[in-house]
C-alpha cells in the first residue's frame, strides 16, 4: 500500500466514521447555544419584506420538495430493513426512492434555484445578506444537484445493494457501532460525495439561518382555539392584590 | 437561567384547558417579553428644541438610555389655546425627528481640530517665540507661512489638536490683530439669535468686549423684506400661525406652508375646516397648492405685475367708486396716503416729488421742534393744511404727541384728512416711471414706453420761501400710478387694455388669465370688506429673493392697506421667511452685545461687508444707469459700491473694518495733538489723512483678519458668491470663471481704489464652531467641537407661536465638546492671559451709524449731501457716522463676560427707543446667580458663570419675560404717545419667568412695546395690532403705514410708488455658452433656490436618515420640456454654471417645475456625494457656487426716519434669484478619489 493510499484509507475513516459525529456535535452542541445565548438571532432571516414576488413560488416549492426529500431520506436510511421487509421489497423501496425523490427533488430544484436567483440578483437583496446566507443556499443547491445526479447510479443498482449499504452505514453511525465507513467504501463518488456534504450541512446548521428548522410553527397547526398564561409562571411578578369583595348586601 | 431548559417542560406547561377544550392555560416563560418592555424604557425624558433657523420652535421630549440620548418624540402640553382656537399641536416634523442621529453619528465633531500645515507651523513658531502673540505674528509676517496653510482651506487635512493648544492659536491671533490692525478686524457671523440665544450670545458678548465686528445675517440670508421697513419702520411682524384660523381669505404667495412651515401647517388644515378660502400663487406645483381653492402660477419673478394688477381692480371697483366706507376710513387714519406731495417740474415734466413738511409751510406752520420731520394734510372739513400728530417729528424732542389719534398737532382737534383733492377740480399731468420694458425676452418685456403720464387732482400751495406749489395726496398719485380710470379718460378704462397695471398687462407679462386676476382680487377686498380685514397674504422668500424684492413686497403690502387688512386679527402681511422674532430681545441684548459694559457695540451689515471683502464687487456686471429711473431727479454715476460707500461715509450703512488705521491709535494721536479725540477725528477725515477704510477695501491694512463663524454653515449655506469667497477670502481652490472689471477692461468704482492684483486669502484665521463637520468647518483652519441641541442649556423663540422655549441638557456634551457659551468663556480666559503685555486699557475709538429708532434717525432730510466732497460740514451722528470713545480692559475681558456690568444699573436698558430702569432686576438677578468682584468696579456683580445664569439675565432683564419690565416700558411708550398702555401689561406685572419654568412646559410670553402684537388671552399675535388698536405710529416719517417713499434715492431709482420692475440682467451665463464643450446640448435655466425637503431647513443635508428618503446627494429640480431639450434624464448626472462657478448635481425631471426654471434646494452640502465639476476641475460646488450678490443702492439708504440703519432691520440683502445658468448633462463623472493635484499642475501635464 503506498502512501496515498494509506491516505486515501485514513480519509475515507475520518469522512465516513468520524467526521459524522463531529457535525452532529456542532449540530447539537451549537444549536443549543445559540438558541441559549443568542434568541434574537434564532429565526428563519425572511427577506419577504424586500420582495415577495420570487418567493412565493420559490420558498414554497423549495420547502415541500425539501421536507419530503428530508422525511424520505429519514425513512429510508434509518428505518431498519426488517421493519419494512414483510411489507415492501428492497427493489420495492428502491423504487419509491427513485420516483418520489426524482419528483420532490425537480420541485425542490425549482424552488431552490428561484431563491438562489433571487438573491444573487435583487440587488436589495444581495447588499442585504450575509455570505453564509449565500454560502448555505449555494451548498444545498450543489447537494440537491447532487442527490438528483445519484439518481441514474440508482437505476443501475435497481437491486437496491447500493441503498441498502448506505442505510446499513447509517444505522451504524446512529447507533455508535464501530466500522461503519466500511460500508460506504466503493460506493459511487457521487454518493460519496452527497453523503459528505449532507454532513456539512448539518455542521453548518448552527451558525446559519437553518435553525429555523428546530422552530418550525407546526405546532401553530394542533393549538387550542385561545391560549392564556397562568399569572405567576416561569417568571412570577407581583400581580395586583384582587380587591375585597363588597359585603353582600342583607 | 436557559432559556433551552425552560423549554424543557412539556408537561408541567399545561395547567388545564377551559371552554370545553377550546382554551388552555399555560405556565409558558413571559420573560421574552422584557425585550419588548425594555425597548420603549428610558431613564430620563428631558425637554428640548431645536436650534435651526426654520422658525419651528417645537417642543421636544428627548429619551435618554444608558446615558446615550436615543431617540425624541413630540411633546403635547402646550399650554392650551382659547375654546374656539385649535391648539397648538402637534409642533414637529421628521426633520426634526432625525435629529437625535447627529449625536453619535460619523459626522459628529469629536474633538479640536486645526489644519495640520497650520498645526506645524505654530509649533514651529511656538517653538522659537515664548510668547503666543509673537510666534502668531511671526506667521503671519512670513507672506509665504501665510499662503501654505491658506492654499489647503477646503482640502481636508486636520489633525486634533488639544483645547488648549486650539484656545491659545485663536487668542493668541485675536490679540495680534487688535494690537497690530485693530479690534474691527476681528470678525464674527453667527445668525438668527432666536434659535439659541445664549449661544449666540457667547460669541458677540466675547467680540463686543474686544471690540469685534459682530455680522447681520438676516438682511444677508435675503430673509429681511426691505419693504417693511420702508413701509412700516419695523424689521419684520407678523402674525403667529394660529391667526390663519381666523382669516377668511388667504393667500399663500410664494411660501410652501407644509414643507418648510410644516408643524404650523395644521393650522392651515384647521382654517380651511372653518371655511377660509385658500388661493396659492407658485410658479411651481408646491406642496402648499393641495390647500388651495385655486392655484396661480405666475412666471417666477413677475409676481408685483400679478399683485400690481389685483390692486388695480380694487381701486377701480372700490376706491375710485367710493364703495367701502371700511377701506377709505382705514386709509385716512393708518396710511400716509392723506399726505400731501409736492410735484416737482422736471425736463417740462410735472413729477411727484418729496412729502411736504412742516418747514415748507409759512412759519413752520407752528412747528418748532423737528419741522422738516412733519408731514402736512389738509383738513377735510375746512380745506386748509394741517400737521397731523403721529409723524416722526413728534417722536423725538417732545412728548405726548405722537400717536395716531388723527389730532391737529396745533389745536389738538380731532380731525378728518381729506384723502383725495378730487373735489377740488384743479389737475395736472403728472408723470410716473414704467420699467415693464426693461426685461430680457425670457420676462416678457413690453412696449409701452418709459414713463406713463396720467391726470392726477392737485392742489396749489403757497410755500414758505414764497412760491405757489402743486400738491397732491398720496392717495391721487397712488391710483394714478395704478392706472386707474377716475374720469379724466387717460386711465385704463376696461380691464381689457394694455396698459399699466391693468389685468389683461399683467397676464401678458406674468402669464395668469386676466379673469382669474380679476375673480381673486374681488374676493379678496369682498372678504376683507365684510370682515373688516380678515384677508390675509402669507409670502415667502420665493419672491424675496429677488433683486426687485420690495416692488414684489410692495404690491403686495399695498393689497394688504387698501383693503385694511394690516393690524386686524386673522389679517395682513405674514411674511415668513426666517426666525426673526427674538422675543426676549431687549433683555438678551446687554448679554449679547455686552452693553451692560461698553456701548456702543461694533455691529455691521452682512451683505455690504461680504459684497465688499470678497471682492465681488470687482466682478459687477449691473451698473446704475440700467436701474435708474428715467425721472430721476439728477444724474447719479458710479458703481454699485460707490453708492455703498457713499452711504457708509454719510453714517447712513455701518462699516467694517471702519477707519483705515487701527481705531486704537487714534486716541493716543489726537492726545499728542492736544486735541479732543472726536473733534481731531473729524479733523482727519476733512483733510483727508485718515480714511474710511471702505474705500480700500483691498489694503492689507483693511482686511478682515480673524473670522468666528458659530452656529451657521456660512459657506456651506448662505455665502452667496460662494467661489468668490474661497478666492479672495479664503485664497481658496476657487471656481470663479469671470473676469474683473480690469481685466475686462470696464469702468471702475469712482469712490473705491483699483488694485491691479485682487488680494487672495484675506483671511489670517477662520474659526467655526459646530458639532458637525460642515462645509464651513472644511475651509477653517481651527473647528471646535460644540454641544448639540441635546447637550445645552439655551433659549429658543419663534415668530409662529407665542411660547418661550428651553433647551435642557439631556446628556453631557459627548467626546470633548462643549457648548458655546464655555468655549468662548474658554477663549476670552485666554485671550485675558495672552492680552498681558501686549494691550491694557485701550482707547477705542467706535463709528456708528445714524442708527433707527434714535435721534439719529433724524438725520438727513431733502437731499443728500456727502462731507466727503465738501458739500456739508462733518458733524458726527448728523452727517456722518457717530463717534464715541471706549475704554477697553483687555486683561480683564474674561472676568467681565462672566459678569454682569455696571452701566445696566448707572444707565437702564432699553429697546425700540424707550428706555427704562433696571436697578431692581439686576438686583434680584444678584441674589439670584450670586455675586462677583470685578477689578475696577465698586460694587460686586451678579455672576453669568454658566448657560442657566445667561438664560435668567436674559429672561429678566426682558420685559416679554418679566411683568415689571414690561410695565415699565409700556410706561416709557406712554411718555411719548401721551396715551396710557399699561393696561396690556398690568395683569401680569408680577409674573415672571424663569427658566426652569419654560423647562417644565413652554410659557406664552407678556405683551411689550417691543413688538406691535399683542400675546393676550382674547387675540392671536397679529402685527400692528397695537398700531391700529393702541394707536401708536408707525415708526415712519408719517407715522402710518408710508406707501410713499421719498427720499432723494427712493425717487432717483424710480421707486417712490411701487412699480413693476422685472428681473435684473445679471450677464453671467451668455459668456459661457459653448466655451466648455462637453458634447453635450446647453440652455440656459433662470436659478432658483427655494427650501430644503430633506435637509433640516437650510443648514443641514448631510443627515443620511433624511437623505436615504430623497437622492442621497445634491439634486436639482428641472421641467420635462426642457430635460428633453437639453437630452437629460431622470437621475442624470447635469452641470450648472456661469461666470460665477459651477456645480454638479442628479437632476429630477418632474412635472412640477415650469420651463425655463431649475430648481435647487439651497444649502446641499459639498461634503456629501458631490463629484468634480467638468467646468472648474474641482469638487463640484454648492448652489451658491453659481450665485453673486448684487446690492441695491436703495437699501443703503440711512439716516431717513424709517429708512435709518438697524442691526438686521435695514441695509443691503443679499438678492440671488435673478441668476441664468447654462445647464447641460455631464460627460464624465469624476469622483476625484485619487491624490490631490491642484488643476494648474494638472493642465500643465496635459500640456506637456
Amino acid at each position: 500500500m503506498g502512501a496515498w493510499d494509506v491516505f486515501t484509507d485514513y480519509l475515507h475513516d475520518f469522512l465516513f466514521g468520524i467526521y459524522p459525529y463531529l457535525c452532529a456535535g456542532v449540530f447539537l452542541v451549537g444549536s443549543l447555544i445559540r438558541f441559549d445565548r443568542d434568541q434574537y438571532t434564532w429565526r428563519s432571516g425572511s427577506s419577504q419584506l424586500l420582495r415577495a414576488r420570487q418567493l412565493r413560488w420559490g420558498s414554497n416549492m423549495f420547502h415541500i420538495g425539501i421536507l419530503a426529500i428530508f422525511f424520505g431520506h429519514l425513512f429510508g436510511l434509518l428505518t431498519p430493513h426488517w421493519l419494512y421487509e414483510h411489507v415492501i421489497t428492497v427493489q420495492q423501496k428502491q423504487m419509491i426512492a427513485i420516483v418520489l425523490g426524482g419528483v420532490f427533488g425537480t420541485i425542490c430544484f425549482i424552488g431552490l434555484t428561484l431563491l438562489l436567483h433571487r438573491r444573487l440578483y435583487d440587488p436589495r437583496i444581495r447588499r442585504t445578506s450575509a455570505g453564509v446566507d449565500i454560502a448555505i443556499l449555494v451548498l444545498l443547491w450543489t447537494q440537491l444537484c447532487l442527490g438528483l445526479i445519484t439518481l441514474p447510479f440508482s437505476l443501475g443498482h435497481r437491486d437496491g445493494s447500493m441503498m441498502v449499504q448506505l442505510s446499513t452505514w447509517a444505522q451504524h453511525i446512529v447507533t455508535f457501532r464501530a466500522g461503519a465507513a466500511d460500508y460506504v467504501r466503493g460506493a459511487d463518488w457521487p454518493f460519496q460525495l452527497h453523503l459528505v456534504m449532507g454532513m456539512t450541512l448539518f455542521l453548518l446548521t448552527p451558525f446559519s439561518r437553518l435553525v429555523h428548522i428546530f422552530s418550525a410553527p407546526i405546532w401553530y397547526l394542533f393549538r387550542s382555539w385561545q391560549i392564556v398564561r397562568r399569572r405567576g409562571g416561569a417568571t412570577r411578578r407581583p400581580g395586583p392584590v384582587p380587591p375585597p369583595r363588597p359585603a353582600a348586601a342583607e | 437561567m436557559s432559556h433551552f431548559l425552560d423549554r424543557l417542560t412539556f408537561f408541567r406547561k399545561y395547567a388545564g384547558t377551559f371552554s370545553g377544550g377550546h382554551g388552555e392555560v399555560t405556565t409558558e416563560s413571559r420573560a421574552w417579553e422584557d425585550a419588548y418592555r425594555s425597548r420603549w424604557a428610558t431613564e430620563k425624558v428631558v425637554r428640548s428644541t431645536h436650534g435651526a433657523n426654520c422658525t419651528g420652535s417645537c417642543s421636544w421630549k428627548i429619551y435618554v438610555k444608558g446615558g446615550i440620548v436615543t431617540w425624541e418624540t413630540q411633546h403635547t402640553d402646550y399650554p392650551r389655546t382659547r375654546p374656539d382656537l385649535p391648539n397648538h399641536e402637534p409642533r414637529g416634523c421628521s426633520r426634526g425627528a432625525s435629529y437625535s442621529w447627529y449625536l453619535y453619528s460619523a459626522n459628529r465633531l469629536k474633538y479640536p481640530m486645526a489644519r495640520k500645515r497650520l498645526v506645524k507651523l505654530w509649533r514651529a513658531a511656538k517653538a522659537k517665540h515664548t510668547d503666543p502673540v509673537l510666534a502668531w505674528k511671526s506667521i503671519q509676517d512670513d507672506p509665504a507661512q501665510r499662503r501654505e496653510y491658506q492654499s489647503a482651506r477646503g482640502l481636508g487635512g486636520f489633525v486634533r489638536v488639544s483645547w488648549d493648544e486650539a484656545e491659545e492659536i485663536i487668542a493668541a491671533a485675536n490679540v495680534h490683530t487688535v494690537k497690530t490692525w485693530g479690534p474691527d478686524r476681528v470678525i464674527g457671523f453667527s445668525p438668527i439669535p432666536a434659535m439659541s440665544m445664549v449661544s449666540y450670545a457667547a460669541g458677540s458678548r466675547y467680540l463686543s468686549l474686544i471690540g469685534g465686528v459682530c455680522m447681520s445675517f438676516y438682511d444677508w440670508y435675503c430673509d429681511l423684506p426691505p419693504s417693511s421697513p420702508q413701509t412700516w419702520g419695523e424689521q419684520t411682524d407678523v402674525p403667529e400661525s394660529a391667526d390663519w384660523y381666523n382669516a377668511g381669505f388667504i393667500m399663500m404667495w410664494g411660501s410652501n406652508v407644509p414643507q418648510t412651515r410644516t408643524p404650523d401647517a395644521h393650522f392651515m388644515a384647521e382654517a380651511r375646516y372653518r371655511g377660509t378660502k385658500v388661493v396659492t400663487v407658485t410658479p411651481d406645483y408646491s406642496e402648499a397648492s393641495k390647500f388651495a381653492d385655486l392655484w396661480l402660477h405666475p412666471k417666477q419673478g413677475t409676481d408685483a405685475a400679478l399683485a400690481l394688477a389685483m390692486g388695480h381692480v380694487i381701486l377701480t371697483e372700490w376706491h375710485a367708486k367710493g364703495r367701502g366706507d371700511y377701506f377709505l376710513d382705514y386709509c385716512r387714519r393708518y396710511t400716509d396716503m392723506p399726505m400731501l406731495v409736492l410735484l416737482a417740474e422736471r425736463d417740462g415734466r410735472l413729477v411727484p416729488d418729496r412729502q411736504l413738511r412742516a418747514s415748507d409751510l409759512p412759519e413752520n406752520a407752528g412747528q418748532s421742534n423737528n419741522p422738516d420731520w412733519k408731514t402736512v394734510a389738509i383738513d377735510d372739513a375746512t380745506g386748509q393744511p394741517y400737521i397731523p400728530t403721529g409723524s416722526i417729528g413728534f417722536r423725538w424732542g417732545e412728548q405726548g404727541k405722537w400717536n395716531l389719534e388723527g389730532r391737529d398737532a396745533r389745536t389738538l382737534e380731532v380731525v378728518t384728512p381729506r384723502l383725495s383733492l378730487i373735489e377740488g377740480g384743479a389737475t395736472a399731468q403728472v408723470t410716473f416711471p414704467y420699467f415693464g420694458d426693461h426685461a430680457q425676452p425670457f420676462f416678457n418685456p413690453t412696449s409701452l414706453g418709459e414713463t406713463v403720464t396720467r391726470t392726477v387732482p392737485v392742489a396749489t400751495q403757497r410755500l414758505a420761501d414764497g412760491h405757489e406749489a402743486k400738491v397732491a395726496t398720496v392717495y391721487d398719485l397712488f391710483l394714478a400710478n395704478y392706472g386707474v380710470e377716475r374720469g379724466f379718460g387717460d386711465g385704463a378704462a376696461r380691464y381689457e387694455e394694455n396698459a399699466p397695471y391693468t389685468p389683461a398687462w399683467a397676464a401678458a407679462v406674468c402669464g395668469v388669465p386676466a379673469d382669474r386676476i380679476i375673480t381673486v382680487a374681488r374676493e379678496f377686498a369682498e372678504n376683507a370688506e365684510k370682515t373688516k380685514g380678515k384677508s390675509m397674504v402669507i409670502l415667502g422668500a420665493a419672491l424675496n429673493h429677488w433683486y426687485h424684492a420690495d416692488m414684489n413686497y410692495r404690491s403686495i403690502i399695498n393689497l394688504l392697506v387698501m383693503c385694511g387688512c394690516v393690524g386686524q386679527s386673522g389679517g395682513g402681511w405674514a411674511h415668513y421667511v426666517g426666525q426673526e422674532k427674538l422675543r426676549p430681545q431687549s433683555g438678551w441684548i446687554p448679554l449679547a452685545f455686552a452693553t451692560d459694559w461698553y456701548r456702543p457695540p461694533r455691529q455691521q451689515n452682512s451683505t455690504s461687508f461680504w459684497y465688499a471683502h470678497t471682492d465681488q464687487w470687482r466682478y459687477e456686471t449691473v451698473t446704475v444707469d440700467e436701474i435708474l429711473s428715467p425721472t430721476a431727479p439728477r444724474k447719479l454715476s458710479g458703481a454699485l459700491i460707490d453708492f455703498n460707500v457713499r452711504a457708509e461715509r454719510m453714517g447712513w450703512l455701518p462699516s467694517a473694518p471702519q477707519l483705515a488705521v487701527n481705531p486704537l491709535t487714534i486716541a493716543a494721536a489726537a492726545a499728542t495733538e492736544g486735541k479732543e479725540v472726536t473733534a481731531y477725528l473729524v479733523e482727519r477725515l476733512k483733510d483727508g489723512r485718515i480714511t474710511m477704510a471702505c474705500e480700500d477695501p483691498d489694503h492689507p491694512q483693511n482686511w478682515p483678519r480673524n473670522l468666528f463663524v458659530w452656529r451657521s454653515n456660512l459657506l456651506g449655506s448662505s455665502g452667496k458668491g460662494h467661489e468668490y469667497f474661497l478666492k479672495h477670502l479664503l485664497g481658496a481652490q476657487h471656481g470663479v470663471q469671470g473676469k474683473d472689471l480690469g481685466e475686462e477692461g470696464r469702468a471702475k468704482p469712482e469712490e473705491v481704489a483699483w488694485h491691479h492684483e485682487a488680494p487672495r486669502g484675506k483671511l489670517d484665521l477662520l474659526v467655526t464652531l459646530d458639532f458637525r463637520m460642515s462645509t464651513t468647518c472644511m475651509y477653517s483652519d481651527v473647528v471646535l467641537p460644540t454641544a448639540t441641541w441635546y447637550e445645552k442649556h439655551d433659549l429658543n423663540t419663534s415668530d409662529m407661536h407665542p411660547f418661550i422655549h428651553p433647551f435642557t441638557a439631556a446628556v453631557d456634551p459627548a467626546w470633548e465638546s462643549r457648548s458655546d457659551w464655555q468655549i468662548f468663556k474658554g477663549i476670552a480666559r485666554t485671550f485675558s492671559a495672552l492680552a498681558k503685555g501686549h494691550l491694557g486699557v485701550e482707547r477705542d475709538v467706535v463709528l456708528t451709524p445714524l442708527m433707527h429708532d434714535s435721534p439719529a434717525e433724524l438725520g438727513q432730510t431733502h437731499v443728500v449731501k456727502e462731507w466727503r466732497k465738501g458739500e456739508v460740514e462733518p458733524i458726527p451722528g448728523k452727517t456722518m457716522p457717530g463717534v464715541t470713545v471706549i475704554e477697553r480692559d483687555y486683561p480683564n475681558v474674561h472676568v467681565r463676560f462672566t459678569s454682569l456690568g455696571p452701566l445696566m444699573e448707572k444707565v437702564g436698558n432699553n429697546g425700540k427707543g424707550l428706555a427704562w430702569k433696571t436697578e431692581d432686576e439686576v438686583a434680584f438677578l444678584r441674589s439670584l446667580n450670586g455675586t462677583v468682584e470685578v477689578p475696577g468696579v465698586d460694587r460686586p456683580l451678579a455672576r453669568i458663570e454658566s448657560d442657566i445664569d445667561a438664560c435668567e439675565v436674559i429672561m429678566h432683564l426682558a420685559p416679554e419675560t418679566n411683568g415689571h419690565v414690561a410695565v415699565k416700558a409700556w410706561e416709557a411708550l406712554g411718555r411719548n404717545t401721551g396715551r396710557d398702555h399699561t393696561h396690556l401689561a398690568k395683569p401680569k406685572e408680577h409674573e415672571a419667568i424663569r427658566f426652569r419654568d419654560i423647562a417644565a412646559q413652554p410659557r406664552k410670553i407678556i405683551s411689550s412695546p417691543i413688538w406691535s402684537g399683542l400675546e393676550s388671552e382674547e387675540v392671536c399675535y397679529n402685527a400692528g395690532y397695537t398700531n391700529v388698536h393702541e394707536l401708536i405710529p408707525w415708526r415712519t416719517l408719517s407715522g402710518r403705514q408710508q406707501l410713499y417713499q421719498d427720499h432723494p434715492w427712493m425717487l432717483a431709482f424710480g421707486e417712490a410708488l411701487c412699480v413693476y420692475r422685472p428681473p435684473v440682467d445679471l450677464k453671467a451665463h451668455q459668456a459661457m455658452v459653448g466655451r466648455v464643450p462637453n458634447g453635450h446640448r446647453e440652455i440656459a435655466l433662470n436659478f432658483i433656490t427655494p427650501h430644503q425637503k430633506w435637509g433640516i431647513h437650510s443648514v443641514y443635508t448631510d443627515n443620511l436618515i433624511m437623505l436615504t428618503l430623497s437622492r442621497g446627494g445634491p439634486i436639482v429640480w428641472i421641467s420635462e420640456v426642457d430635460a428633453k431639450e437639453a437630452g437629460i434624464e431622470d437621475n442624470d448626472w447635469v452641470e450648472a454654471f456661469n461666470l460665477n462657478g459651477a456645480l454638479c448635481a442628479r437632476a429630477v425631471v418632474s412635472q412640477r417645475v415650469p420651463k425655463g426654471m431649475i430648481m435647487m434646494y439651497h444649502a446641499q452640502e459639498k461634503i456629501v456625494n458631490v463629484p468634480g465639476s467638468e467646468i472648474t476641475r474641482a469638487r463640484g460646488g454648492i448652489h451658491n457656487s453659481v450665485t453673486r450678490t448684487v446690492v441695491k443702492p436703495t437699501h443703503m439708504i440711512g439716516g431717513y426716519a424709517q429708512q435709518a440703519w438697524g442691526f438686521n432691520y435695514y441695509g443691503t440683502i443679499g438678492t440671488n434669484r435673478d441668476e441664468f445658468v447654462i445647464v447641460r448633462k455631464m460627460a464624465k463623472v469624476a469622483w476625484l478619489d485619487g491624490p490631490r493635484v491642484t488643476h494648474q499642475a494638472a493642465d500643465l501635464k496635459a500640456a506637456e
